[in-house]
């Protein structure tokens, strides 16, 4: 995204509910596109991806008991893009993003029908061996969550579930996780120390770390940079632009600019519904329904 | 500055209700320190009653020499600590073996695995057990368990683990069902409840998120617990360890029931033997004779001397283990 979208889009958010007018704006500059088909028919979310999707979801829904949480979500998220949930809290986003490894399953009552389907199998049927789906798909949540041990077998630790490797290759591996993560510079002469010692940004990357090093093909976020601070959110960011590139990444965030900012596809969620479901740069400067684009200017949410 | 202190009305010095607020004030803090005074007090008498009342054992056989034999007789009016020493470190021991793995098993399994319809009835079953008075453990154990043990359990035991070498001594004996192995037995089912509870409680208190992530990265649930949960509560765990093992040394009626109340030192742990506490409870009507009260309240400091060790290395294990966790992991 080059620079004039960015700030497009981030003044685009600050000038929030005042400006009907601020949302004209970006069309114009966006290139008179405001005429763009809507990508919601029939109010089924159009799917504009193209490209190979990693992740395919097939009317799915969800229950916390008898509360039903989703509905109906049909999407399909690409392979080695980034995808990115937004919508208001309590709309669902983290509830879908914790289908994609199952970890929802830890809490009786909860559940899913419907199909997802990771590389074309259906991750949802009852033989799924979860422990394998998991490490296929890593997950990092909200708050950093370090085990209670060194630096070291933080990452460690995740490798030696699945993976037989000698003390070097262990070491290498360790050393390639950190790296990706960007936090190798800072902990190198610490890899012994505990998990716990370190600041707060510093945890985070550790479990992003942590997340790679089993080698997954999806990686989920939810919401990974919002206890941080500023540059460690920026940090988390260039590193999500990074690993994208081995990954498909699905992020939740609140931060709609950072949605903007990470993002290559984006969509937007409200009352367990996936209402609209574009390419970012679509989706934020011509909004196909009237919800997206009350909430990307910020006039609820 | 004084813009301020002019316009807040100062407190002031006298009100009515303040003199009466400020002595009740002063009363409940002497009342708080006279109860924790009592507290030391109390733990001091009693020290010094048993060291009394002990001394005329302790003066006629010596301090070590009362503890480091064995024999005990009332006619001859010798007597030596060894046996219901070595009765009552070695059934605790039985009961710490056996009750310790059970209670992790059955936290583990209310924790992580039980599912909700099941997890209340288990837990206050767990804590009915606790509450169940230690004479019906007693009678239980020498009514049902022990000729139970004896019919089945114990001869296969001594057929097989008692061939062994090593160890196999440990499981020669009588198969009379009245044993220091039957004593820790009971001792370990008695324990139980309290160390499952202890341990539920504190593995309930790990993070959401934090078991979240472990199960994310694809551990198993054994795994979670045993990498990430255990870790992160052995403190609180090892203190319900040492609650067990503090209840297990001084448990009396239910012993008494099943040791065997012999004044004997074997190898053998299916032979009946004695503890402290069954000791005491069991000869302080008849003991007639100075030297043979004073004995048993030498088994009851003694007792209290044991007691007070654990703990006190139990207090230790923490301190290190929390400065090896500061140092490195």
């Amino acid at each position: 995204m080059n620079s004039a979208e960015a700030m497009t889009l981030s003044s685009n958010e600050s000038t929030a509910a005042r400006s009907g007018i601020a949302l004209d704006v970006t069309r114009a500059i966006a290139g008179g596109s405001s005429e763009t088909a809507p990508s919601v028919r029939d109010g089924v979310p159009a799917l504009a991806v193209s490209e190979r999707p990693k992740i395919e979801v097939k009317g799915l829904d969800f229950y916390y008991g008898r509360f039903h949480a989703l509905h109906a979500i049909e999407m399909r998220i690409p392979e080695k893009r980034v995808t990115a949930f937004i919508g208001p809290s309590g709309c669902g986003k983290s509830t879908l993003l914790r289908t994609f490894n199952r970890i929802y399953g830890l809490y009786p009552g909860q559940r899913a029908t419907g199909e997802i389907l990771l590389d074309g199998r259906n991750i949802l049927d009852r033989r799924e061996d979860l422990n394998r789906l998991r490490a296929r798909v890593g997950m990092v949540f909200q708050k950093p969550t370090p085990f209670p041990m060194s630096i070291y077998d933080n990452i460690a630790y995740g490798v030696r579930l699945y993976e037989r490797l000698s003390r070097r290759e262990m070491d290498e591996r360790v050393e390639w996780a950190l790296r990706k993560a960007a936090l190798w510079d800072e902990v190198k002469d610490l890899l012994k120390q505990s998990g716990n010692a370190l600041s707060g940004g510093q945890q985070q990357r550790l479990c992003i770390a942590r997340a790679i090093a089993v080698k997954p093909e999806v990686l989920l976020l939810d919401e990974p940079a919002s206890a941080l601070d500023p540059i460690s959110t920026l940090k988390i960011e260039e590193l999500v632009a990074e690993l994208k590139h081995s990954y498909t990444i699905a992020i939740v965030t609140h931060n709609m600019q950072q949605a903007a900012r990470v993002s290559d596809y984006t969509a937007f969620m409200y009352l367990g519904r996936l209402v609209e479901f574009n390419e970012t740069q679509t989706l934020f400067t011509t909004p196909g329904t009237k919800q997206t684009e009350d909430y990307i200017t910020g006039r609820f949410g | 500055m004084n813009a301020i202190s002019e316009t807040l009305d100062p407190l002031p010095a006298e009100t009515p209700g303040r003199r009466a607020r400020s002595l009740g004030d002063r009363l409940f803090g002497g009342i708080s320190w006279l109860a924790a005074v009592v507290v030391l007090l109390v733990l001091g008498a009693i020290i010094v009653m048993l060291y009394v009342g002990a001394r005329p054992a302790f003066e006629k056989f010596g301090f070590w020499h009362f503890l480091s034999t064995a024999e005990w007789n009332p006619v001859t009016e010798m007597f030596g600590a060894l046996s219901p020493i070595v009765g009552t470190l070695v059934s605790s021991l039985i009961a710490i073996i056996i009750g310790v793995p059970v209670s992790f098993g059955i936290a583990l399994f209310i924790t992580e695995m039980a599912p909700p319809w099941f997890k209340r009835p288990v837990g206050t079953a767990i804590e009915l057990l606790a509450a169940i008075p230690s004479i019906i453990y007693g009678m239980w154990g020498l009514f049902v368990f022990a000729p139970f043990f004896a019919d089945h359990i114990q001869p296969r035991l001594t057929d097989t683990l008692g061939e062994w070498p090593m160890i196999g001594p440990l499981f020669q004996g009588p198969p009379l069902g009245i044993s220091v192995f039957t004593a820790g037995l009971i001792l370990a089912i008695m324990i139980i409840p309290f160390i499952a509870s202890v341990m539920r409680d504190v593995f309930e208190t790990v993070p959401a998120e934090l078991r979240e992530s472990a199960f994310g990265i694809g551990s198993t649930t054994w795994e979670v617990v045993w990498n990430v949960v255990l870790p992160l509560t052995k403190v609180g765990a090892l203190g319900g360890v040492m609650l067990g093992l503090g209840r297990a040394l001084g448990e009396t009626m239910a012993v008494t029931f099943v040791i065997g109340n012999a004044h004997e030192l074997h190898a053998a742990l299916f032979e009946p033997g004695n503890s402290i506490a069954s000791t005491i409870a069991n000869e302080f009507t008849e003991a007639d004779g100075e030297v043979y009260t004073a004995s048993l309240i030498g088994l009851g400091l003694i007792l209290f001397i044991i007691t007070f060790i654990v703990l006190a290395l139990a207090k230790l294990m923490l301190i290190r283990m929390s400065r090896r966790e500061g140092r490195s992991a």
